[in-house]
């Protein structure tokens, strides 16, 4: 079992490729998702009733969709109207797609907690549109949404290994490559498995100063 | 796409639908029991409970699948895809519903169990009237979410050939060379169980409001 665990030493270098790789798919989705989940919450509370209504269709859409069932529908889907992509792009892209729609949702239910004194006075000061979003609404509700962007931040992680099956070269497929060349699956999925895990501490440990810092802000 | 290629896709939605239930009916009373050591703070348990759920909770689906059904041959237990993918939800979903039931635990009301000790009621006795029945209320609208979630999460076991939903549809895409109506017909069909859950979570919700079901 040991002389398994040194296999995948001598191959550290495609570990830390496939780690790298999903830790960049994390970061992209992440960032991405977070923007414009941010510029769907505001079409979600939109009062023109049909804003609404296809902003929270398309939330509903991939609440109920599976994410794989996703990513295909992306990476054989879209070739299908004339957009051909790579695999990475595409499997960036179902992650982008997906996560917003996750990311708009917990914003929406930060938001109506928000009193909207805040929202009259800021309107009052002047503050309108996009301006009003970014000054007045955004930092107060991403401060308080900060432990479930982080959860969804983990679940970004998660799904970013069903990538593995279009080929994206990330954690999981980088394992499943070693695993197959040298028949030491224990070995490889546990090592894939810890460092998974190892990136969810991050994330949960990176909310936590977040959340630090945003309380000695308030206080 | 012919009525074939629709039942096909449909009878992929009765295995993902079998497994995710063999999986709840394992899962849930596998995560209370887990929810319990931690409860009781069982000396040396404790911790591997803590760092079990840690882990799982943070591990892909698809990876833990194929864990189980690559790693275990090594140590002499083979299991066929289907037990080795019932054994992957299990092991993840019991990890979320530990969470579920260990919230509800902590929130239990720590002087009804003290009353019960105080007639002598012997531990077993205390557990299954007092404790369980008001910790059962409070973890159903957590645990059908998490049903939710799981339906979500078992075409993670396509990967080692199990052919539900997802993969049904991707065979049809690929027999019919049109990948967009099989899709959207799997989705269709996601939506429907979903859907399901959640009237079923609303239902449990009103009922429980107005204190029926223990």
């Amino acid at each position: 079992m040991m002389h398994d665990f040194a296999t995948i030493w001598s191959q550290r270098d495609v570990v830390f490729a496939g780690l790298l790789n999903t830790v960049i798919l994390l970061v992209v989705a992440g960032v991405a998702s977070l923007v414009l989940g941010a510029l769907l919450t505001p079409l979600l509370m939109s009062r023109h009733k049909l804003v609404a209504r296809a902003a929270s269709a398309y939330v509903d859409a991939m609440r109920c969709a599976p994410f794989l069932l996703f990513v295909y529908l992306i990476y054989f889907g879209l070739p299908t109207f004339g957009i051909s992509m790579s695999n990475w792009a595409a499997g960036a892209l179902a992650l982008i797609l997906y996560n917003t729609a996750y990311m708009g949702e917990l914003l929406r239910g930060a938001w109506q907690e928000l009193p909207v004194t805040m929202i009259e006075s800021g309107k009052a000061f002047g503050f309108r549109g996009l301006t009003l979003l970014r000054r007045i609404i955004l930092p107060p509700i991403l401060l308080r949404a900060m432990p479930m962007i982080g959860n969804q931040m983990i679940q970004i992680v998660k799904d970013s290994a069903f990538l593995t099956v279009i080929a994206v070269s990330e954690l999981t497929h980088e394992m499943t490559g070693i695993q197959a060349t040298y028949f030491i699956p224990f070995a490889a999925f546990v090592t894939a498995v810890l460092l998974y895990w190892c990136i969810c501490l991050a994330i949960e440990a990176g909310t936590g100063v977040l959340n630090k810092i945003a309380e000695e802000r308030r206080a | 796409m012919t009525a074939f290629d629709y039942w096909s896709i449909t009878q992929g939605a009765l295995a993902t639908i079998s497994l995710s239930l063999a999986s709840i009916v394992l899962g849930v009373p596998l995560g209370l029991a887990l929810a319990l050591v931690r409860w009781a703070r069982v000396p040396g348990l404790n911790g591997i409970v803590y760092s079990y759920v840690s882990i799982v909770r943070s591990c892909p689906t698809v990876t833990l699948t194929l864990l189980v059904f690559f790693a275990l041959p090594q140590f002499g237990i083979s299991l066929d895809p289907v037990p080795a993918a019932i054994v992957a939800l299990t092991v993840s979903t019991s990890a979320f519903n530990c969470e579920i039931w260990r919230s509800a635990l902590v929130e239990f009301p720590r002087d009804q169990y003290d009353a019960a000790l105080s007639f002598a009621m012997p531990r077993a006795t205390r557990m299954r009237r007092i404790v369980l029945p008001q910790v059962w209320r409070a973890s159903l609208p957590g645990l059908v979410n998490e049903m939710t979630l799981q339906i979500k999460s078992t075409p993670a076991v396509a990967v080692i050939g199990i052919v539900e939903i997802t993969r049904a549809a991707l065979r049809v895409g690929s027999n019919t060379y049109e990948p967009l109506p099989p899709f959207i017909f799997a989705l269709v069909l996601y939506g429907l169980i979903v859907f399901v859950l959640i009237r079923l979570q609303r239902m449990i919700e009103v009922r429980l409001r107005h204190g029926g079901i223990a």
